[in-house]
């Protein structure tokens, strides 16, 4: 779905290399999680994604298509961007206008468009705030209401700027169910975000960046467990797996991603049974 | 500390115009001089609108119905214009960029001190200290808009330090950050708190962060406060907090989920490797 190959870019004024030979490759149905400070290329990354930079050398694939043959305009259909905070992209009057712009925008039927806005907010619960404005609904339900709109110009790829920002407990946990639903139905999502507990919770694989450079591309808990990385990156682990790592015996094992599977791990252990069984399905 | 308090709310109820709820509700709460307190609660559930009252901007600048009073550090918001208010209270917001206008970082922090009438000649030491105290010492001339997001919000709480206030108040104020900006935040914070004697409320959704920090958490819901203590008593509540759609820090889901509700749960990572030692040496053989 996604494959980049020595995909680099250098930013035009002042010649800073942004990204510096960047391979990847992504399939359908992938949820991979990006991590690395600002400034270490994930956002470079994800603009090279939907067109809105082309590699100064080396070539993005977005589904077959070479993404410096093709406008912004011409990628939006198969790469949807949601924005990290959804005041810069929602617009319209009603939640349904918002839902219903893309669509019309590439020229759909008013019927094809009405049908896609009904799967969106049955998928995404909004049916109570269709005809609200987006700005009297809560920052939480705008947010949804942002990736929704996304969502009717059935892109193949999904990319989420930091979907958790600003999300309580309650919102942030309707997020991480609604990426595991959009990988579930086959769409490739790129979640960035320096909200640990996600990356952990939603994806099977993730990517390290720093200094413009893919440095790790594993799953999770293989990341969280690298001390170097996470000390080279100064991102920190899940509290969970910090906490597992630093249990008696288990500094030499790979960290525990989740409380269910932590405390799986100990009851397991208490009956004599010596060896986790590491599902990540708990 | 107990016997001073510097923040005294009784009954206040505020309701924003055109809204059909109170934004707080019969409020009743003291904050001490020196205290570090968090307020968690859902997006909605008052944090701001508690904020707001704090330095005059409910009601002066934001319309609605407000009952009950406010005291803070002696004054009543209420009736001090907003502008004297800052000498008593600062505010951060989440996003810095909204509260930065001016061309040098020195620019920035001075605003304040020019809105306030503070002679020329007093304003570069305080402006050289306000900086000092956020680790942007050697940042005068930098323009604003080119620094990081967490250099952004440093130099946003530099530009209410130079105001003096004996209250920091924070609105999420690390939510745009990276972990690393995120972190400074935090540290500047504790320090302003521990060595500067300043009263420091932080509005905050990452309960990890606030066991290690604060003196005293409340949780506000539906604009009430629903529940308040000490970081242990509160964060120890594990499906109190859930309730209202709220968690507790993971090492304090982990040890109930092991031992079940019963007393004492450990909210750090710390305290948890402890409480797993003690609960081993107490297992029968």
């Amino acid at each position: 779905m996604i494959s980049l190959h020595e995909a680099s870019y250098t930013y035009p004024n002042g010649g800073v290399v942004a990204l510096d030979s960047m391979s990847v490759e992504v399939g359908e149905g992938e949820i991979v999680g990006v991590m690395g400070q600002n400034g270490s290329g994930k956002t470079t990354f994800t603009k090279l994604l939907n067109g809105l930079l082309r590699p100064t050398s080396g070539s993005v694939f977005i589904n077959g298509r070479d993404t410096s043959r093709y406008s912004v305009q011409a990628l939006a259909p198969h790469v949807g961007y949601v924005f990290q905070n959804p005041n810069h992209q929602v617009f319209a009057n009603t939640v349904a206008e918002e839902l219903a712009f893309g669509p019309l925008n590439i020229g759909h039927t008013p019927e094809e468009v009405a049908e896609r806005v009904a799967e969106a907010a049955e998928f995404f619960e909004l049916g109570a705030i269709m005809q609200l404005h987006p700005y009297r609904i809560s920052f939480p339900m705008r947010k949804l209401v942002g990736i929704a709109s996304i969502f009717t110009m059935r892109p193949q790829v999904f990319i989420l700027d930091e979907p958790t920002t600003g999300q309580d407990h309650k919102t942030s946990s309707v997020i991480d169910r609604l990426i595991l639903r959009l990988g579930e139905r086959g769409n490739t999502v790129i979640c960035v975000s320096h909200d640990m507990p996600l990356i952990a919770h939603v994806t099977k694989r993730a990517l390290v960046m720093w200094n413009g450079k893919l440095i790790a591309d594993a799953p999770p808990r293989e990341i969280f467990s690298d001390k170097l990385i996470m000390e080279r990156t100064h991102l920190t682990p899940p509290q969970i797996t910090q906490l597992s790592m630093r249990m008696p015996g288990r500094a030499s094992r790979p960290g525990a991603l989740s409380i269910a599977e932590l405390v799986a791990s100990v009851r397991s252990e208490a009956m004599g049974d010596p060896i986790l069984p590491r599902s990540t399905h708990i | 500390m107990a016997n001073d308090p510097i923040i005294t709310i009784t009954g206040m109820s505020f309701s924003y115009a055109l809204s059909d709820r109170p934004a707080l509700d019969a409020i009743d709460l003291e904050i001490h001089r020196g205290e570090y307190v968090a307020v968690m609660g859902l997006n909605g559930a008052g944090k701001t609108t508690l904020g707001l009252c704090l330095n005059g901007i409910i009601p002066h600048m934001l319309m609605g119905q407000q009952t009950g009073t406010v005291r803070v550090d002696g004054h009543d918001p209420s009736i001090r214009v907003v502008r004297e208010m800052a000498r008593t209270v600062g505010i951060v917001f989440d996003n810095p960029e909204f509260q930065m206008s001016q061309v040098t970082a020195a620019e920035e922090v001075a605003l304040g001190l020019e809105n306030l009438g503070v002679p020329t000649v007093e304003m570069p030491d305080r402006i050289a200290r306000a900086l000092r105290l956020v680790g942007l010492d050697g940042f005068e001339d930098r323009a604003p808009m080119g620094l990081s997001g967490g250099q952004q919000q440093r130099l946003a709480i530099a530009s209410v330090l130079v105001m003096r206030p004996s209250i920091l108040f924070m609105d999420e104020p690390t939510s745009n950050l990276d972990p690393l900006g995120k972190d400074e935040i935090f540290e500047i914070a504790q320090r302003l708190n521990r060595d500067e004697g300043m009263t420091v409320i932080v509005a905050e959704h990452e309960v990890e962060v606030l066991a290690e920090y604060a003196d005293r958490i409340i949780v506000m819901h539906q604009g009430r406060i629903a529940l308040q203590g000490t970081p242990a008593e509160v964060l120890s509540q594990v499906s109190a907090l859930s309730k209202l759609g709220l968690r507790s820090p993971q090492v304090t889901e982990f040890s109930q989920a092991l031992s079940g509700p019963s007393g004492h749960l450990p909210i750090t990572t710390d305290e948890t490797l402890r409480w797993l030692k003690d609960r081993a040496s107490r297992a029968p053989a």
